[in-house]
């Protein structure tokens, strides 16, 4: 679903601690990560630890499901999608509702809007759409905007509120200069400067984007040329949670109040920094493949300056 | 010109004619520049004005060749190819847009 207004939405599920713990019981061998005076730990696998808080919001974060992709990586990227959506509909407790990370689309065809639109929406949660650079390659450059676009500025950024937390959906695939990385542009900055202007710096944040804001590979051109400008405008929060795609991997860092997370695709994997000759689609076993593809559960709790993000593979 | 650099051209012309079989008119002068694992190969290509260049993307993921204000291909997912004609002499950077760190040069004389 994308036929809602960004800037207002307030779910509050409130959710009891025996519902926490089902819904951690649904992520299985996911690892939790807590954050603790910018030092992240392992708790290891999820089923006994930090259920013991009440969690004020829980959402998901899909990514790069990349529908229309066909090659040997994943001959059947629909497929997959499918079975990622298939196990957030058979979660016991409903997530609030879901952030996508971009490449929604691997040639930005309608068929392949449709096509994912089509498994999306039966997990039957709203979803924020951020692009990725494969949503901007249709031959007019429209199709992504008239979909996703409604409520949006720009080339498809937003921000809106859920539980106190302030999310922003930013757009960092269009107006690439050569030899560059990523880039948010100086209009799309100066929104952002305003949309935190004035705020309360305990007001948790949530970042996403496509590509990583922070420095991950530059020579595989991941990162983003002027994300430092933007986490410029967010120091003095006191929780700030950058949610990214694109790499079709998770990774994490923390640098201070802001922790920085990865997800993985739905569709293929791609390799760890530096280890191929490019960072192009990854052909593994096929009994690992679904090891490297899933989704991400993202807790925040009130009085808690940590969001706990739980990474889930679609197998293993 | 001797028969020897005469018989070396003519083995040019026709692996320049294979390497373009797409074309419908190879000529000798046309070029071929392959984009595998996101990278233009070769990274830099010297050519003669009233040359014909085509890109051929064999990676699994799409690229595009864009040159600002001269030449922009759509997408080319894999195995498409784009081409331009070279009719002024200069220096023509390009990049892939979707890729940016993906560079490259074709200096037309």
């Amino acid at each position: 679903m994308s036929t809602f207004d960004h800037d207002h939405h307030d779910d509050d599920p409130r959710l009891s601690r025996r519902k926490v713990l089902e819904c951690m019981t649904w992520a299985g061998t996911g690892v939790l990560w807590t954050i603790s005076g910018g030092v992240p730990r392992s708790l290891g696998l999820v089923g006994s630890a930090q259920a013991a808080e009440p969690a004020g919001l829980t959402f998901l974060q899909i990514s790069d499901s990349h529908i229309g992709f066909d090659k040997p990586a994943n001959p059947n990227a629909l497929g997959t999608l499918e079975e990622a959506i298939g196990r957030i509909k058979a979660m016991p407790v409903k997530p609030s509702f879901m952030i996508h990370t971009g490449d929604i689309s691997h040639l930005s065809k309608a068929s392949e809007f449709d096509d994912a639109d089509r498994i999306i929406s039966q997990a039957r949660l709203d979803v924020h759409y951020v692009p990725g650079e494969h949503d901007f390659i249709d031959e007019e450059v429209k199709l992504y905007r008239e979909r996703y676009g409604r409520g949006t500025k720009g080339a498809g950024w937003y921000s809106f509120d859920a539980s106190g937390v302030h999310f922003i959906g930013l757009v960092n695939v269009v107006d690439l200069k050569a030899g560059g990385l990523g880039n948010l542009g100086a209009e799309q900055l100066e929104w952002l400067e305003n949309d935190v202007k004035g705020r309360s710096k305990s007001t948790p944040i949530v970042v996403f984007a496509h590509i990583p804001l922070w420095s991950v590979y530059p020579t595989w051109g991941w990162g983003t040329e002027d994300g430092a400008r933007a986490l410029d405008y967010l120091k003095g929060f006191g929780s700030v949670t950058v949610l990214n795609g694109h790499i079709h991997q998770v990774m994490q860092k923390v640098e201070g109040n802001v922790t920085f997370h990865t997800a993985r695709s739905t569709a293929f994997p791609q390799p760890a920094p530096g280890t191929a000759a490019s960072p192009g689609p990854m052909k593994v076993a096929d009994d690992k493949l679904r090891t490297l593809l899933g989704t991400a559960s993202i807790t925040f709790k009130p009085g808690n300056e940590s969001l706990a993000i739980i990474d889930t593979p679609l197998q293993g | 010109m001797t028969f020897a650099s005469l018989r070396t051209l003519g083995i040019r012309c026709a692996v320049a004619a294979i390497m373009a079989s797409q074309m419908t008119a190879a000529r000798c002068e046309d070029s071929t520049i392959t984009i595998d694992n996101f990278t233009f190969t070769p990274a830099e290509l010297t050519v003669k004005v009233g040359t014909t260049v085509t890109w051929k993307n064999q990676d699994d993921i799409p690229h595009t060749v864009v040159s600002a204000g001269k030449f922009k291909s759509k997408a080319l997912d894999t195995d498409d190819s784009y081409s331009f004609t070279f009719t002024t002499a200069g220096d023509y950077k390009y990049f892939c847009s979707l890729h940016p760190h993906m560079t490259g040069m074709i200096k037309v004389e």
